[in-house]
């Protein structure tokens, strides 16, 4: 196919550059320049879609963002594949692979356009709602058919190859829109000294101005953009970003721009993709311009309907005219420019249609003054044709009764285009939770005053024309000027031709002979398929609000969200309730305003950088020696070690018993670790901690559990007194953030009296926890102090060199073994551990893991808080009354939490041991007990399996849990029903299963 | 995202700095033993929730890691002043008639 | 009512569907009712169906200040499933899901419940002690759910990386076959046409300006367009307005406002059969009829009415959804919104009588509040209809916050949404 609507000369196109794509499986051709749009309709391609849910065929409408029909599937290989690109946003580049997004089996022949034709009667708005009901259980059925049609691209089966960035950006203003107001509000700005960024979603700067014929201070619009940008560039601080999209409009001026670097360019780059720019900026200019609004006619959606703006486009911008004989519909002057274009690019007017009487524009003259026919107080009101217009029916139109008169003549051409007027683009300004206000002069919603740093400028704000548009670009780039109090450039307004215009029409949908229910159909969302009839019809049944309107039919809700449709709709709906526009008022737009790749919105932050990875200083040792790893909050701890050939059980059998015979060792660096300092720590402990702080001396350790205000345990650990106003805090590694900041609150809004300084120094320490009964033996080899129990007993800390290095050693256990744990600057925690293990052999040195360290904790009946706890429990429920102290003078936190009245019941679900009947079984962690084995379901449960292993030491299964009054059931029996079908019977025991005299520890 | 004037730090900064934590002004009972269950209750978890003005803390965790008070609007966002914890807002922070159970905190 | 049906479509077509009655009136309001629901989002209008329908109270009036269905009905990501942990939570949602498996036919009006299986996916060891421990609870009241593995989870779901290449690698998952989506408008419509039939009053675009309370007792509300409307029991239904009803009361709930927000990407090729949540990277995802991938976020952290939240919450949602699903990077987002979810500190709802006596409010639903609709209109109108609450209510009063009887979901077993 050669391209036979290209036209020999004229355009922005490099006809030097021809560039070869693929559009279902053939070969065409078109130029730099070109959008995918323009060098289909430059082959003659008219046909691009089907309708979702008639299966229509559908041709290219628009030539910008607002184009409902051609979405496209793009992509020449399977991991680029991007579904649903707009063919008139998408740049043409060589080698470009394109395929329709719906028809089936194909686009020319496609079955479901019969379905559509014989079971469409049945399809009005919101038909699912009144079938596909019966039988009840057939919905599913019925949706996996529903499903097939569902969906225009698919997404890729493969990763995504390419890289996405992101970019934080502050400007003074940030101009949305490269059109003649914002160019001229960022010259303007730029000239006074602001920091500015102008963003447009276009390939290069100019808006409508590139395909305009209007002459700006003598020379052609595009030449004057091209000098205004060329001083742009030269500007200091000033971004210039083309195929840049400002997407959302969010609080307090902030903005995010899509920015395609390569998409323009075809796939496989190897460089970043699409940049998203996170701009805060001190002023917003909106000069986004407007959008054309087709009007509503029957079978307007035939192949060969297009707006006339798109129309004027395709020639001027891209040298392609889009058909051979042209009707125009218009309600204003400006649809008489694409018959003033088509018949300059040499090809047949057959007339211009206007709804109104006796306009006398320039234009209007102009055209006439060429000798084209105009049909005035008039309509098209249907178009005849298969997959293509061939013909229109015209007919007298009365707009205040809404009829169409009888006698209609009929135009044969193969293209109509339509204008029913400018809706300025207020999608942005919308999405700060502002609504737009209906404008009666400009006849469209204008951006709403609103009360972020904000001004809007040219089309958007309903500028008519370029001067004003001109005008306005500089009025608001002088205002922020002023605003940031800098130095107001002087530039002076360009001039541009003025041309004279009549007064537009009110009018969005043309009325028919037959009543718009039995008219033919009446398109208003194309890629909904919603008619004007369907709007109608949802009127009548109630769905009145242009909420439910919008939901009830759909009314955009495509990807297009509306651009074209919307105004049009809501006109119909207020019509059809007989109220005006502003009284049925508008919906709203969402972010964003074009689609943005997934990919662009996350960024880098995916794989590893999703959530930072933390490892302790003896990563490299342990991934060396063959670790395991176990995810805690953003930390990978050591799971468990296997040797070789070794299973997980295996592994922790090994290190639990060799820990207990000799001395294993434990990363343990992950652990909150809180500096505290200040004469009033003391005092301040004693207030979040529930036990008793004011004796503790310096060189002594102790637990201590926390609480909320509730009263349920959230955290544990143990501090450790260093001199009577210095103490070092533990936490849970999960809670080390969350347990400084709660701190940071009481202090600084409760007692800012205290004086006390805390500081996070969780990575400035490494510690490793030596534990087993050869520990101290092992430990002395490497350390100048005495270790003797009389010297050195349990819950005391010393200052030490430990290999060489400067050490805190904590004699505190976590497994009930005789323990030291020993901090040291975080960079010698490598040398310290290697140090250990140099010496360790002859003790069989045992590194263990989390797995490892729960077992042994569980031996011994040590909760760890939010596995044994959940935010439910409190201290009294873990039977650890030994751990609250309630004669302290201040009411610490949670003291009165846990004596509100539920927090007292003699029935509360309460931690104990649990020590299965068969030894050899393990509880599942999570089973539910009963106290019934019997009951039938809902059974009622008494408490869950929080902890249970396999212990090696002991030779039987151990766990640990909830039982609704436990502490009182010593001996009872619980059961639990598992989803195999087995009943486990477990005895109550206390949860303490090793050494319950601590004599293990006192050596 | 918000814009949040730190008063510590004199600065805006972005929202992803900070952490929200609740409404403002909730002082803890000086004598939490003298208070009811319903009190106690009260403190813990009832809330103005107003939609419009509300006094609210903020926490600037990942900069200067103080508390301050903020006046917002929960309806448009926007912020009308931050202040220092102790204090009352100079200027609109003040809900109707909510201005006698101010508490300094 | 004019029942639906396929046939009364082809005859409706016939006729140009020109003879389509009215789905609900545009009444006049009378002075005095039995019940005032205020709120005509979905579980207001349940509450008014199931008061006439179950309970002969046909005297009601739904109070709306916007549309039918405007609020958070309209702008939830549809997810309807019943694996709540505790007892009290449980034997609620999964009261509601009893309800959902048969709402179609009991309104005449396509709901479109898709029962196609939510996956709770577990990325730790705790997320999968908890699951167990979840999934234990379910079962033994009754419930479907199961726990899986990583294996079963990727065949449930081949688009998914369950690799262990992944920042948080999948560990498992808890799966409810029966759980699911369902069309969020329909509900609300379908239970504001069945009401209508019956008898209630639809009142929209009536914005409740006060309640009537004398010496301790509600005796109706003002209503900026109706003037004062009396009624002997009044029920509240207004999610995030709750505390502006509640202060007009005079008291105070244990609630706060919070933007919750949502995305869909373009519509695209069935893709996805199951609905997929993750609470640990913070993700949930489903693809309706149409094609949409229907994303919701996580909650934002500060109080708001602006049904929008901040925007760094929505990119993190995405790129946990990249992460959980790669091939989806080319994908394109279309649209956000927000809405405003009510939250209780134990993200379990109240429904509940008042310190003002026949002043009823059934709120804090937080992210549960859709899929609980149909459970929560029954009850309430139980409640309403008896003046004590019903059993499977009593749990959820509001002065649990005084004794501390809370029902914690969100402890570290609760999942949000």
């Amino acid at each position: 196919m050669t391209q036979i609507n290209r036209l020999a000369t004229g355009g922005r196109v490099n006809r030097d550059r021809p560039l070869s794509f693929k559009w279902r499986g053939k070969t065409l051709t078109g130029y730099e320049g070109d959008t995918l749009a323009s060098a289909l309709l430059a082959n003659g391609v008219s046909v691009v879609a089907r309708s979702f849910k008639y299966s229509r065929p559908r041709g290219i409408v628009a030539a910008g963002a607002e184009e409902p029909n051609a979405i496209m599937q793009l992509g020449a290989t399977e991991a680029t594949q991007i579904p649903n690109v707009r063919a008139t946003q998408q740049a043409l580049y060589d080698g470009l692979v394109a395929a329709p997004t719906s028809g089936w089996p194909s686009l020319r022949f496609d079955l479901m356009g019969l379905v559509g034709q014989v079971a469409g009667k049945a399809m009005p708005p919101g038909f699912y709602y009144k079938t596909f009901m019966f039988p009840q259980s057939f919905w599913m059925t019925y949706e996996k058919f529903i499903r097939r049609a569902a969906g225009f691209g698919r997404a890729p089966r493969e990763r995504d190859p390419d890289q996405y960035d992101k970019v934080n950006q502050h400007c003074d203003v940030l101009i949305v829109g490269g059109g003649p107001a914002g160019l001229m509000a960022a010259l303007v700005a730029a000239k006074s000294g602001a920091r500015v960024i102008i963003a447009d979603e276009q390939e290069e700067f100019g808006g409508q101005l590139l395909s305009s014929h209007e002459f700006i201070d003598g020379r052609s619009a595009s030449e004057w953009v091209a000098s205004v940008v060329e001083e742009l560039v030269l500007c200091e601080d000033v971004q210039l970003l083309s195929r840049s999209t400002v997407n959302g409009y969010h609080d307090h001026n902030f903005l995010t721009i899509h920015e395609r670097l390569t998409d323009h360019l075809g796939s496989n780059h190897g460089s970043v993709r699409q940049r998203l720019h996170r701009v805060r900026a001190k002023w917003v200019v909106l000069a986004t311009g407007a959008h054309e609004r087709p009007l509503v006619f029957g079978n307007n959606d035939l192949p060969g309907c297009m707006l006339c703006s798109a129309v004027s486009t395709y020639i001027n911008r891209y040298g392609v005219i889009p058909g051979q004989r042209l009707v125009v519909m218009t309600s204003n002057d400006s649809g008489y420019q694409a018959a003033i274009d088509w018949q300059q690019a040499g090809r047949e007017v057959v007339a211009v249609v206007d709804t109104r009487e006796g306009a006398q524009g320039d234009l209007v003259n102009a055209a006439r003054a060429r000798g084209i026919t105009i049909f005035q107080g008039s309509g098209v009101i249907d178009v005849k044709g298969k997959s293509r217009v061939q013909a229109v029916e015209v007919a007298k139109i009365d707009v205040e009764s809404h009829s169409a008169r009888q006698g209609t003549q009929q135009l044969v051409c193969d293209t109509v285009a339509t204008s029913g007027g400018w809706s300025p683009v207020v999608h942005l300004s919308s999405h700060t939770g502002r609504r737009p206000v209906w404008n009666p002069d400009v006849l469209g919603f204008v951006p709403a005053p609103t009360t972020e740093p904000m001004l809007v400028a040219g089309a958007a704000k309903g500028a008519k024309d370029t001067s004003e548009a001109l005008q306005q670009g500089r009025e608001v780039a002088l205002s922020v000027a002023a605003d940031l109090g800098l130095v107001t450039a002087a530039v002076s307004l360009p001039s541009t031709t003025s041309v004279e215009t009549s007064v537009p029409m009110a009018i969005f949908h043309i009325p028919h002979t037959k009543p718009t229910s039995r008219a033919p159909k009446q398109f208003v969302d194309f890629q909904n398929d919603v008619t004007a009839a369907g709007i109608e019809l949802s009127c009548r049944e109630g769905f009145e609000s242009i909420e439910h309107v919008k939901r009830y039919t759909a009314l955009g809700f495509g990807t297009d969200q509306g651009k074209l449709g919307n105004i049009n709709g809501l006109a119909i709906a207020a019509a059809a309730q007989k109220k005006s526009i502003p009284e049925v008022g508008t919906t709203m737009f969402r972010p964003n305003y074009t689609p943005i790749s997934f990919g662009a919105m996350a960024g880098r932050d995916c794989g590893t950088l999703f959530d930072p990875e933390r490892y302790t200083a003896m990563q490299p040792w342990h991934v060396e020696n063959g670790a395991m790893f176990e995810d805690v909050g953003q930390w990978k701890r050591p799971w468990y070690f296997p040797k070789s050939g070794e299973t997980m059980a295996q592994a922790v059998n090994r290190e639990c018993v060799a820990t207990r015979e000799s001395v294993g060792i434990l990363d343990a660096s992950t652990l909150g670790k809180i500096d505290i300092q200040g004469p009033d720590a003391r005092e301040f402990l004693g207030r979040v901690y529930t036990n008793a702080w004011a004796k503790l001396a310096p060189g002594r350790c102790r637990y201590g559990l926390m609480c909320g205000e509730d009263g349920m345990v959230f955290d544990d650990g143990v501090t450790s007194c260093l001199a009577e106003n210095h103490f070092v805090m533990t936490t849970t590694t999960g809670g080390a953030a969350r347990v400084l900041e709660w701190l940071e609150f009481y202090h600084q809004t409760e007692w800012p009296e205290l004086e006390l300084y805390m500081t996070s120094v969780t990575d400035q320490w490494a510690t490793m926890t030596l534990s087993g009964p050869n520990s101290r033996d092992l430990l002395a080899k490497v350390t100048d102090i005495d270790l003797s129990p009389a010297h050195f007993k349990y819950m005391d800390w010393h200052q030490a060199t430990v290999a060489g290095v400067p050490a805190r050693v904590f004699r505190i256990s976590f497994t009930g073994e005789l323990s030291f744990e020993i901090n040291v600057q975080a960079n010698y925690g490598l040398h310290v551990w290697q140090a250990l293990f140099d010496v360790g052999a002859d003790f069989n040195l045992t590194p263990y893991g989390t797995e490892t360290m729960h077992v042994l904790r569980a031996e011994k009946g040590f909760i760890i808080a939010g596995q044994d706890t959940d935010g439910s429990i409190t201290p009294y429920d873990l039977g650890m009354a030994w751990a609250v102290s309630s004669n302290k003078p201040f009411s610490f936190i949670g003291k009165r939490g846990m004596a509100r009245a539920d927090c007292v019941r003699d029935d509360r679900k309460q931690w104990v041991g649990l020590k299965t009947k068969d030894p050899t079984v393990v509880l599942p962690e999570g089973a539910q007990g009963v106290f019934d084995p019997s009951a039938s379901i809902p059974m009622p449960m008494v408490g869950h399996v929080t902890s249970s292993y396999w212990s090696e030491n002991l030779g039987r299964s151990i766990a640990q849990g909830y039982v609704k009054g436990g502490l009182s059931r010593m001996g009872e029996s619980v059961f639990y029903p598992l989803a195999d079908g087995a009943m486990i019977e477990a005895e109550i025991c206390s949860p303490v299963f090793i050494d319950p005299e601590g004599d293990r520890q006192n050596v | 995202m918000l814009h949040i004037h730190c008063p510590h730090c004199g600065e805006h900064r972005e929202e992803d700095e900070f952490h929200y934590k609740g409404q403002a002004h909730i002082a803890r009972p000086l004598d939490p033993e003298s208070c009811t269950d319903e009190q106690w209750g009260e403190y813990l978890y009832f809330r103005d929730n107003p939609r419009g003005l509300h006094r609210e803390v903020w926490f600037h965790s990942a900069g200067c890691r103080k508390f301050f008070n903020v006046v917002r609007d929960t309806q448009t966002y926007e912020i009308h002043e931050s202040y220092l914890i102790g204090t009352q807002p100079a200027g609109r922070g003040t809900p109707d008639g909510d201005s006698t159970e101010v508490q300094a905190s | 009512m004019q029942r639906y049906s396929a046939l009364g479509l082809l005859t409706q077509g016939l006729r140009h569907h020109e003879n389509w009655q009215r789905v609900w009136r545009n009444p006049t309001p009378k002075k005095h009712y039995d019940v005032i629901v205020v709120g005509g989002g979905g579980h207001g209008l349940a509450t008014a169906y199931y008061l006439a329908k179950l309970h002969g109270v046909t005297n009601v009036a739904v109070v709306e200040k916007g549309y039918l269905g405007g609020g958070n009905t309209g702008r939830n990501t549809t997810i309807v499933r019943s694996n709540y942990l505790w007892d009290e939570a449980a034997h609620l949602y999964e009261h509601a899901m009893k309800l959902w498996e048969g709402l179609s036919q009991d309104l005449n009006y396509n709901v479109m419940f898709s029962q196609r299986g939510v996956l709770n996916l577990g990325h730790t060891l705790q997320d999968m002690r908890d699951i167990q421990r979840r999934v234990n609870a379910n079962r033994l009241n009754g419930i479907d759910s199961e726990a899986l593995d990583t294996q079963q989870v990727q065949e449930l779901v081949p688009i998914m990386d369950c690799s262990p290449n992944t920042r948080y690698p999948i560990l498992g998952a808890s799966w409810q076959p029966r759980a699911g989506v369902a069309r969020h408008d329909a509900v609300a419509w379908g239970y504001a046409r069945a009401a209508d039939a019956l008898g209630v009053d639809l009142l929209q675009q009536t914005e409740v300006t006060d309640l009537i309370v004398e010496q301790g007792t509600v005796k109706g509300v003002s209503t900026a367009r109706y003037g004062d409307l009396y009624a002997e029991r009044v029920g509240c239904v207004v999610a995030g307005n709750s505390g502006v009803l509640a202060k007009m009361a005079g008291f105070n709930l244990p609630l706060e406002s919070h933007p919750l927000q949502a995305l869909v990407s373009e519509p695209i090729k069935p893709i996805l059969d199951t609905v997929v949540m993750s609470n640990h990277v913070h993700g949930y995802v489903s693809q309706s009829d149409k094609g949409d991938l229907v994303i919701g976020a996580g909650i934002d952290s500060y109080n708001g009415y602006g049904q929008r939240g901040s925007f760094p919450t929505i990119e993190h949602t995405l790129q946990a959804i990249v992460e959980l699903f790669p091939i989806f990077s080319r994908v394109r987002m279309n649209r956000q919104w927000g809405g405003i979810v009510d939250t209780c500190p134990d993200a379990c709802p109240i429904i509940s009588k008042t310190p003002v006596q026949n002043l009823f409010f059934n709120c804090g639903w937080g992210t549960g509040g859709f899929k609980a609709t149909t459970g929560s209109g029954h009850v309430f109108a139980a409640s309403l209809a008896k003046g004590e609450m019903h059993p499977l209510a009593e749990p959820f009063s509001m002065f649990r916050f005084h004794t501390g009887a809370l029902v914690d979901e969100h402890g570290a077993a609760g999942v949000a949404h």
